[in-house]
């Protein structure tokens, strides 16, 4: 495939993720899982699991994140420019739009009702996400034994108790170099 | 333009500080807003702001456009998007650069693998929060849905619009039965 291609493809990937972004990053995780991992097969699982560890402990979103970082190995800076600036133009759109419709849209039972019935499946989605990074196997494995389960149990317990994810992810790859570094 | 510059710097700002994104940023963003520039007064923030976590889209960016759209138009809008994803955009650019290197090292190498449970820990852990206040038969079908997706490989935008149908669909039933009392 040409470089001009991937681009191409990165963008509409993008706008995509951007456009149907509900529910906030998390649940933006499962549309970017399906389109980067499952559809077009440009990352492993645990590969994408890297780019969410390093999204979570650098400044701005996952979403603005992985496209800057997928497009940029994919095509490099160009790569980059196009996915980024996908992500984003749906929600300028959409944003402007809303801000200028802003006194019909604010308190009208049909978009609250359409908020409720996304609702479900914003949370469907960063299950499926979770459960996908569990259950992927060899090469992009996340989990690799009992040592795992203990990490995420830890931060599991430590994010429900409201500490800073950032505390979070260093936390866990201090453990992981002292666990799993070979000597 | 100088109204421009100060909400591409404002934005750049927090683009900058925040890390994690998402909700961690709204105090940031209310401060600068609200009490430092006065740009919009709280009340006005607050329903813009339901509306934006309503919209699709990393909430930081469609707080940026409202607040650049409401102040200064197109022109607003695109200087705040810009200040806000520039600095994840220089960033993650610079690691792109060295990471296929670094993450060969074994001490990255193990780092990382230390780090992927406690990825999908984060991920889960807001769930519950999320759930809190919601009708059981929807919790159900939230979980439902999540293993739906995942054990038929579902793409999650038709589920989505199917959501969104339903919800309608049931405020016109309400509706309906309003007018009928």
């Amino acid at each position: 495939m040409t470089t001009l291609n991937i681009i191409a493809q990165l963008f509409l990937s993008y706008l995509k993720i951007g456009f149907f972004g509900f529910g906030g990053g998390y649940a933006m995780i499962a549309l970017i899982e399906d389109e980067i991992v499952v559809q077009h097969g440009w990352i492993t699982a645990s590969e994408f699991a890297d780019i969410i560890a390093v999204s979570q402990i650098t400044p701005g979103p996952i979403a603005i994140n992985s496209a800057t970082y997928i497009g940029y190995t994919m095509a490099g800076i160009w790569g980059a420019l196009a996915a980024t600036t996908a992500v984003c133009l749906p929600a300028m759109t959409l944003m402007i739009l809303i801000t200028r419709f802003f006194i019909k849209l604010h308190g009208n039972p049909y978009v609250a009702g359409t908020v409720a019935g996304i609702k479900p499946v914003a949370i469907g989605m960063i299950v499926s996400a979770a459960i996908m990074l569990i259950a992927a196997e060899g090469e992009a494995a996340s989990f690799t034994g009992w040592i795992s389960w203990i990490i995420f149990a830890g931060a599991l317990v430590g994010s429900l108790f409201k500490l800073n994810p950032i505390l979070i992810i260093i936390a866990s790859a201090i453990a992981g170099a002292v666990i799993y570094y070979p000597l | 333009m100088k109204e421009l510059l100060s909400l591409f710097v404002s934005f750049f700002k927090i683009g900058a500080f925040t890390i994690g994104g998402g909700y961690a940023m709204i105090p940031l963003i209310e401060r600068e807003v609200i009490d430092n520039r006065r740009w919009l007064g709280r009340e006005e923030f607050s329903d813009l702001l339901a509306l934006a976590q309503s919209a699709p889209g990393p909430l930081s960016l469609n707080t940026a456009v409202f607040v650049g759209y409401k102040m200064w138009g197109y022109a607003g809008a695109s200087a705040a998007v810009l200040g806000s994803v520039l600095p994840s955009f220089t960033i993650i650019t610079l690691i792109a650069t060295v990471f296929t290197d670094v993450r060969e090292y074994p001490l990255v190498d193990a780092a990382f693998k230390g780090m992927r449970p406690a990825v999908v820990a984060l991920i889960i852990s807001p769930v519950a929060g999320l759930m809190r206040g919601m009708h059981p038969a929807l919790k159900i079908a939230a979980l439902l849905i999540g293993f739906g997706l995942w054990y038929f490989a579902l793409s999650p935008v038709p589920v989505l619009a199917a959501g969104a149908a339903a919800g309608i669909a049931a405020t016109i039933f309400k509706q309906h039965k309003k007018e009928r009392k």
